[in-house]
């Protein structure tokens, strides 16, 4: 059984990013960029169901421009077995990466697809679901526990009221919530030996697919800043303050 | 133009999250309707009908509706959807896992998690965790949209729609619900609690944050949360968490407690209205967000503001 990991190049989550002066984007360059953390838990989920003899191959595959390369060697250090380049400097959209990815999955024939839940960037949770409407394959999002056996997947989701169990057939879509597991570091051997392992270039022509954006930014800008800052001596203090001036108690 | 608001509820009862939805889509202007799918869901049609501003409440009632299955409600919506200009849904986990799905099968974008109408085809919604707000235009025949509840007013009773039954789609078979673990509690719901007491890390475990916080929640009749350090640790369930990854809260009051102010947790709850935050490191980026700031051991400081709320 084959898995595929769709992975993510994203500004850190440790960064805190500000937005152009001219309010045209947001200024990304010279700043750490790592793999999504999402998609991090959906490779170590990947190479486990490999180590557990679920899943024969783990292949990343990762749509954007060259240096995305540089993330799919990390998923390789992490377990991968090889991965696609889908290179391209154009602006994605969820929409035109799950046409990509479906492209991918016509070619590829995995029997599960691990996506993250979210990009941290774009914030916009909704490549896993899209892949798998274009595909017609079941989906189950925000996992907290896969389970694969008999060409089906027990998976626990964290919703809003709790948790659910569900049963979907495969081949199918899962993204990956941030309980599912907790990924492994990657080793210096194993970063060496994921210098050699195979990564294939594609292109969005090569693979036949449109990637024109289809929501155009008109404009960035930072939230308003908060006041705060204030600090109460005591819970005497505290009290009078949330009576008399929040009126909140 | 019309509008199509898909109901969130538990064949039983429409949830509060519905109602911030019909007014994003008021907002946008235009008739509205709104679909209650599920099973067995008759009662929540018919109290739906009274929601100010919806027109047509449309009842599709099948056995495999019951979950909410994202491939079955996208199947029904599907067909329903071209004869409108959006289709709404709050960013709920219902609303994320299904939207997506409805937006492919119409090759349209989605956006996701909307803070603002600007005009019926501009939209603003934040990303980077909530450090950037993007004004985003779609030129999409049909606008599929999430809505961030907190960020729109419930919409009121007073409504007379008119109620049609639509005829179900065929069942997909492609998902089926084993069992499900909802967290019980008498308390209010957290996205739309008034005020929330929240815990992290510095509760230390999961004794401490009931023993402590508990009777703090219920001096001020408060929904708790969490960091996701906090639930990591397995202090409180998975539903208790705050944050870009969490829930999305915005209260009158929200007291963090020995939650250190990580930006994935403030972009969780730095629009609520006021914010105390109690913690022993002053040093914390809490504080920065923080109305009212109290610097000491949360043992200490917790006991005495509970003690003192009368
Ligand atoms: C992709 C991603 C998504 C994430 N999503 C979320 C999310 O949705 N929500 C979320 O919360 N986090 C999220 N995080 C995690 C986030 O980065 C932080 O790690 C987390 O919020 C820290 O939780 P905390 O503040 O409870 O713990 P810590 O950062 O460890 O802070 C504990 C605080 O308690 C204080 N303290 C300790 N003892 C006491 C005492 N006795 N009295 C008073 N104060 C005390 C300390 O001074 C400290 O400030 C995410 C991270 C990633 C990578
Ligand atoms: N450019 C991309 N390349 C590879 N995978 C991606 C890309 N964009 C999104 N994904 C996958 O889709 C998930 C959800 O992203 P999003 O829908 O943008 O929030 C990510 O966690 C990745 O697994």
């Amino acid at each position: 059984m084959k898995i595929l990991v769709p992975v993510k190049r994203v500004v850190d989550y440790n960064v805190k990013v500000r937005v152009k002066a001219d309010g045209t984007g947001v200024d990304i360059a010279n700043v750490k960029m790592s793999m999504n953390p999402f998609d991090e838990i959906a490779i170590e989920e990947a190479v486990r169901l490999k180590e557990a003899g679920i899943a024969t191959e783990v292949v990343a595959v990762s749509a954007g421009l060259a240096n995305c390369q540089e993330t799919l060697r990390t998923a390789m250090a992490l377990g991968a077995d090889r991965s696609i380049l889908i290179e391209t400097d154009a602006e994605l959209q969820p929409l035109a990466v799950a046409k990509l990815l479906k492209a991918v999955c016509v070619k590829e024939q995995p029997q599960v697809v691990l996506c993250g839940k979210q990009a941290i960037d774009d914030d916009a949770n909704q490549t896993g679901q899209m892949l798998a409407a274009l595909m017609n394959w079941p989906q189950a999002t925000f996992a907290s526990k896969v389970m694969v056996a008999g060409g089906k997947a027990t998976v626990t989701r964290e919703i809003d009221g709790g948790l659910e169990t569900i049963e979907i057939g495969l081949p199918a879509v899962v993204t990956t919530d941030l309980r599912l597991n907790e990924p492994r570091y990657a080793t210096l051997p194993n970063i060496m030996k994921a210098k050699k392992k195979p990564l294939e270039t594609l292109t969005p022509a090569a693979l036949g697919v449109d990637v024109a954006p289809r929501l155009k930014a008109l404009k960035m800008a930072e939230p308003p800043k908060r006041a705060g800052g204030v600090l109460v001596k005591d819970v005497a203090e505290l009290i009078a303050k949330l009576k008399n001036e929040a009126k909140v108690i | 133009m019309s509008i199509l608001v898909i109901a969130e509820h538990n064949n039983s009862s429409i949830k509060a999250a519905t109602l911030n939805t019909v007014t994003a889509a008021a907002k946008i202007g235009g008739e509205i309707h709104l679909l209650v799918a599920g099973s067995g869901c008759a009662v929540v049609a018919d109290s739906a009908t009274k929601i100010a501003g919806v027109s047509r409440v449309l009842l599709a009632d099948a056995a495999h509706y019951a979950d909410q299955s994202p491939e079955n409600i996208a199947a029904l919506v599907v067909a329903h959807a071209p004869a409108y200009s959006h289709v709404l849904a709050a960013a709920t986990t219902i609303g994320k896992n299904l939207m997506p799905r409805i937006a492919a099968l119409l090759d349209v974008a989605q956006i996701s998690e909307i803070v603002a109408v600007e005009s019926p085809d501009t939209f603003v919604r934040p990303i980077y965790a909530g450090n950037v707000l993007a004004t985003v235009q779609s030129s999409d025949p049909v606008k599929a949209i999430t809505v961030r509840t907190t960020a729109f007013e419930a919409a009121g009773d007073g409504g007379s729609a008119t109620l049609e039954t639509l005829a179900a789609s065929a069942d997909q078979g492609q998902s089926k619900l084993i069992s499900s673990e909802l967290t019980q509690s008498a308390r209010p719901e957290l996205s739309a609690a008034k005020t929330i007491v929240s815990g992290g890390r510095g509760m230390g475990s999961g004794e401490n944050y009931h023993k402590l916080l508990e009777p703090l929640a219920d001096k001020l009749g408060a929904a708790l949360g969490a960091s996701r350090a906090a639930v990591d640790a397995g202090f409180v369930p998975n539903d208790f968490q705050v944050g870009q990854t969490g829930k999305i809260v915005a209260p009158q009051l929200y007291i963090a407690i020995g939650i250190s102010g990580a930006i994935q947790h403030l972009a969780g709850m730095k629009d609520s209205r006021y914010i105390v935050a109690i913690n022993k490191d002053a040093e914390s980026p809490i504080f920065q967000v923080a109305d009212y700031g109290l610097v000491g051991d949360l043992f200490e400081l917790v006991p005495a503001l509970t003690a003192a709320l009368d």
